[in-house]
């Protein structure tokens, strides 16, 4: 058995040597290099370009401007086509836009023989704009009078969706209910992805090739094809390894303008290659939003009624649009029971950056909210969080009859516990009841859950391909995508167990070339050990059949006696060795009566869905004079099912854990109120977490096999990200007494709080 | 464009070139000698994915002009592995520590790791902490990565606590 061992990852060695190519170590020096010309206001339209001084600059090639690019709207958002216009994404995107959207919106670009050249002549461009009031906040953007962002839609609202279960005004008239009611806010933050989004174009004949950085490889296809309006088939997208995702990459970013500009030069090579700047400014970032969440609770902690209203962000272009906010607003009435309950989630267009797809999809936000939300129930009841939770939350047995999800097992108490042993729960929550000093500690925990791939808001499936080699070993194809997660050493695993070989026998191919690898739709969702694992279990399955069959004419017996072990065909009973594989493969290529290469392949579309269920725990020490936080202790326990590789498990919760502490304590991207311009988009500014910023990162599961799954598995790449912010926003408020309602709690907010709720002055009278 | 004659030894092997005196160094290792381990992450000298070692330190080699490497010794990822493909320890502690997922800031960091090795002291995890910060991650947590560099430390200093008696 290959699956539940914690081997190394397939693409180690590569990596470790710095072998592994990426986008930007596979092109040519003869690749022209494009550089895009960014706008340097908010909101408003382009009039004229005096592009003279630029075209002037030896070595230019082409300039292209928004005047000049064909108007075929399209959508970027990486999804899988639908065949109901009312449920595709919405197509609001040009290659360039004349219509400027936000500060960094694309409205030219410059090709010339290399990188200097390019970015001087982008330098020289002159933009002459009519400049329009712009709008950064979805709360203003709604308001009668706001600045129109897209024309289609009128009030900026993208979406707007409601959804209710009993009588909420009903339920409210019970004597002597509480309620809590309260607004929480999260940032905007950026993938930042180590490997900044690039790719390059050609053509071969009247095809485009595309070699992108990308999570998304069949869909980007497709985008491209609309964006250009050209058949699909011409167009060739090739993904090698690629550098981080983390949802950044799961959209069409500047595919489509790469196979356009080479269309224009005559098929020549044209690389795009994104700054760290224009990642942050100009790719795609989380949606920001604001929650205001109201809960009617009776005195032993029991919800009654529960209203959630939800604004989101979604900045200048629809991209993956309102799917975020109805992530969340599905999760409201699941995560926790209530008698009824009410959502509104409002997706609104603002100056911003597009927002798009970010490890979590919307989780992150609403779990903040909603687990700060409960802290603050439990203050008002002087209930402990963890028995809060276990009054509400979701039980054993619930069915979500549209996903038809199904809660199993109990899963988050199990998780919980462990959680609560590890982090010594009730013996700190009684040590940190009553500080008094400048320096004061604290203890908190959040839960979530999240969903396993994409069905049934989206059509789900996944191909795979097996073929022999003359040595018995095999090559699996599959369209999704290894980004950094260790998909690939997960499918090598159960590719293995599903034929019955050892896992050196079996190599994964990494490169997704559209061109040969089988379709599906690629990274996102934490989709792909769930949606892979169930293509590579049914082509296996066939293809371990065929090398029986094959088996059965050489050793003339019946199929149904021998099996595959280990790579060797035995006797199923007496597990007799009968045949090695290699002896089988090159056989079955050179047998003078029956020569044929064993392959299988099929598709697996996917109707089903599974809940993957998590906590986090976490232990602070802030100083209150510094307004500054120290984690001392952090730990995730998830059950996402059985385990494929543990180790790599692990390694994907450190990874989540990390993220979730950058979006609960530092993380953000500020907008300057007066331009609309980015203001600390680089990595200096923007503070992701460094090795000094991080504890211990403990990483723990409960394994409760997946009913749906052939190997008992289901998400994790997301959910990790999910519960840590609130989590740590939790400990501060125990250790604090203060209530934070907006992420990231950093120095600046937390001054602000404890400057208005006195703890300053009550801390120096301590003293 | 005004080329310079760049003479430095990369990797072992004495070499010379002219480059653009506008060029960094990771510019150079990247266009010139196509060593590829050399990520481009920031340019700006924030993220520490193209650190290389000069003469025995280790630089963000994307503010480090080419030209200033003329008569330099420089050791890139690709000059850790032994002759006939022999993995270093600390690449190969990257691998079993499970350090590695998207690969893209590994190379760096496995140099300032070599840098760091290369010392003979010991440090705390702590000190760890502080002398591997200059490098930014988004896949690991840097908690995997922590763990390959002590263990390789541990390892070393055992050997030469026992060669030493």
């Amino acid at each position: 058995m290959n699956v539940g061992q914690s081997c190394n990852r397939v693409d180690a060695f590569e990596k470790a040597t710095g072998r592994a190519k990426y986008e930007a170590d596979l092109v040519d020096r003869s690749a022209l290099v494009a550089k895009i010309c960014h706008s340097t206001i908010a909101h408003g339209k382009v009039k004229s370009f005096d592009l003279s001084e630029a075209e002037k600059i030896d070595g230019v090639v082409k300039i292209i401007t928004c005047f000049d690019v064909p108007k075929n709207y399209f959508p970027t958002s990486g999804h899988p086509y639908s065949l109901d216009p009312n449920h595709q994404d919405i197509a609001d995107r040009l290659l360039l836009e004349e219509h400027v959207r936000y500060y960094g919106d694309d409205i030219a670009v410059v090709i010339a023989r290399d990188e200097l050249t390019a970015k001087k002549a982008v330098r020289a461009i002159k933009v002459e704009y009519e400049e329009y009031p712009f709008v950064l906040d979805p709360l203003e953007a709604i308001k009668e009078g706001a600045p129109q962002v897209q024309e289609n839609f009128p009030g900026n609202i993208l979406a707007h969706t409601s959804t209710s279960g009993g009588d909420y005004e009903e339920a409210i008239k019970e004597p002597g209910l509480l309620c809590v009611d309260k607004w929480y806010e999260t940032p905007i933050v950026q993938h930042a992805h180590i490997e900044n989004h690039g790719c390059y174009a050609y053509m071969e004949k009247d095809r485009i090739v595309v070699v992108s950085s990308t999570q998304i490889p069949h869909i980007v296809q497709r985008i491209v094809g609309q964006a250009l309006n050209c058949p699909w088939g011409k167009i060739r997208i090739i993904k090698p390894y690629v550098g981080g995702g983390f949802g950044g990459k799961q959209d069409a970013l500047y595919e489509p303008l790469c196979a356009y500009l080479t269309t224009q030069v005559g098929g020549r090579k044209v690389h795009i290659e994104m700054t760290r700047e224009e990642t942050f400014w100009s790719n795609r970032v989380r949606h920001a939003f604001k929650y205001h969440l109201v809960t009617w609770f009776r005195k032993d902690g029991t919800f009654v009624a529960r209203k959630m209203e939800a604004y989101s962000r979604q900045g200048g272009y629809a991209s993956h649009g309102h799917t975020i906010a109805v992530k969340g607003a599905g999760a409201f009435n699941q995560i926790y029971k209530s008698d009824a309950f009410k959502t509104e989630a409002y997706t609104v267009y603002t100056n911003t950056t597009a927002a798009g797809a970010m490890r979590g999809y919307g989780m992150p936000q609403f779990t903040f909210a909603t687990e700060c939300h409960t802290d603050d129930i439990a203050a008002v009841l002087h209930m402990d969080p963890v028995e809060i939770r276990r009054k509400n939350m979701m039980e054993v047995g619930f069915k979500d009859n549209f996903s038809g999800n199904v809660n199993y097992f109990p899963s988050h108490e199990q998780c919980m516990k462990k959680a609560m042993d590890y982090i010594h729960w009730d013996e700190k929550r009684k040590l940190y009841a009553n500080q008094t000093g400048p320096v004061r500690r604290g203890i908190g925990m959040a839960i979530f859950w999240y969903n396993t791939g994409g069905y049934p808001f989206v059509l789900e499936l996944s191909s795979c391909r097996m073929i022999l080699n003359q040595d018995g070993t095999i090559q699996v194809q599959v369209a999704e995508t290894e980004i950094g997660q260790g998909a690939d050493t997960a499918f090598s695993q159960m590719a293995a167990d599903a034929v019955g070989l050892p896992m050196e026998s079996v190599h994964v191919v990494t490169v997704q070339d559209t061109d040969i690898t089988p379709f599906g739709f690629g990274a996102y969702a934490s989709r792909q050990t769930y949606m892979a694992g169930k293509a590579i279990w049914k082509t296996g399955r066939m293809f371990r059949e065929k090398l029986l069959d094959y088996a059965s004419f050489l050793l003339k017996q019946p199929a149904e006696t021998m099996d595959i072990i280990d790579g060797i065909v035995v006797n199923s009973d007496s597990h007799e060795e009968l045949m090695t594989m290699q002896e089988l493969a090159v056989t079955a290529f050179y047998n003078p009566d029956r020569a044929e290469q064993i392959t299988a392949e099929s598709t697996n579309q996917c109707k089903s869905n599974a809940y993957s269920f998590g906590c986090c725990f976490a232990e602070v020490e802030v100083d209150i004079p510094l307004c500054k936080v120290k984690i001392l202790d952090m730990v995730n326990v998830h059950d996402c099912g059985r385990l494929i590789n543990p180790a790599l498990a692990r390694a994907q919760v450190h990874g989540g854990m990390s993220m979730a502490i950058g979006f609960g304590l530092s993380e953000q991207l500020i907008y300057d109120p007066k331009t609309g311009r980015p203001v600390n988009g680089n990595l200096l500014d923007y503070k992701i977490s460094t090795t000094m910023d991080h504890p211990h990162l403990e990483a723990q599961f409960v394994e409760n096999p997946e009913p749906t799954h052939p190997f008992g598995t289901k998400a994790l790449g997301e959910p990790p990200t999910c519960p840590g912010a609130a989590a740590l926003r939790n400990a501060i408020y125990n250790a604090t007494g203060v209530a934070f309602d907006e992420a990231p709690v950093n120095a600046h907010t937390m001054f602000k709080k404890f400057s208005e709720t006195g703890l300053f002055e009550e801390v120096e009278h301590n003293v | 464009m005004q080329a310079k004659l760049i003479r430095c030894t990369i990797n072992g092997v004495y070499t010379e070139k002219y480059v653009d005196v506008r060029a960094s160094l990771t510019d150079m290792l990247r266009d010139e000698y196509e060593l590829t381990s050399v990520k481009k992450g920031c340019e700006v000298g924030e993220c520490g994915a193209c650190n290389v070692i000069i003469d025995g330190e280790c630089y963000n080699s994307c503010i480090y002009l080419a030209a200033w490497a003329d008569g330099k010794h420089i050791k890139t990822l690709e000059g850790l592995m032994g002759p006939n493909g022999e993995l270093s320890d600390i690449q190969q502690a990257f691998i079993d520590a499970a350090a590695i997922q998207c690969g893209f800031c590994t190379p760096g960091f496995i140099m300032s790791a070599a840098e760091i090795l290369e010392s003979g002291k010991r440090y705390t995890r702590d000190e760890l902490r502080k002398l591997m910060s200059g490098h930014i991650c988004r896949c690991t947590g840097y908690e995997n990565i922590l763990n390959a560099v002590e263990k390789t430390m541990n390892r070393r200093l055992e050997k030469k606590n026992e060669s030493d008696k």
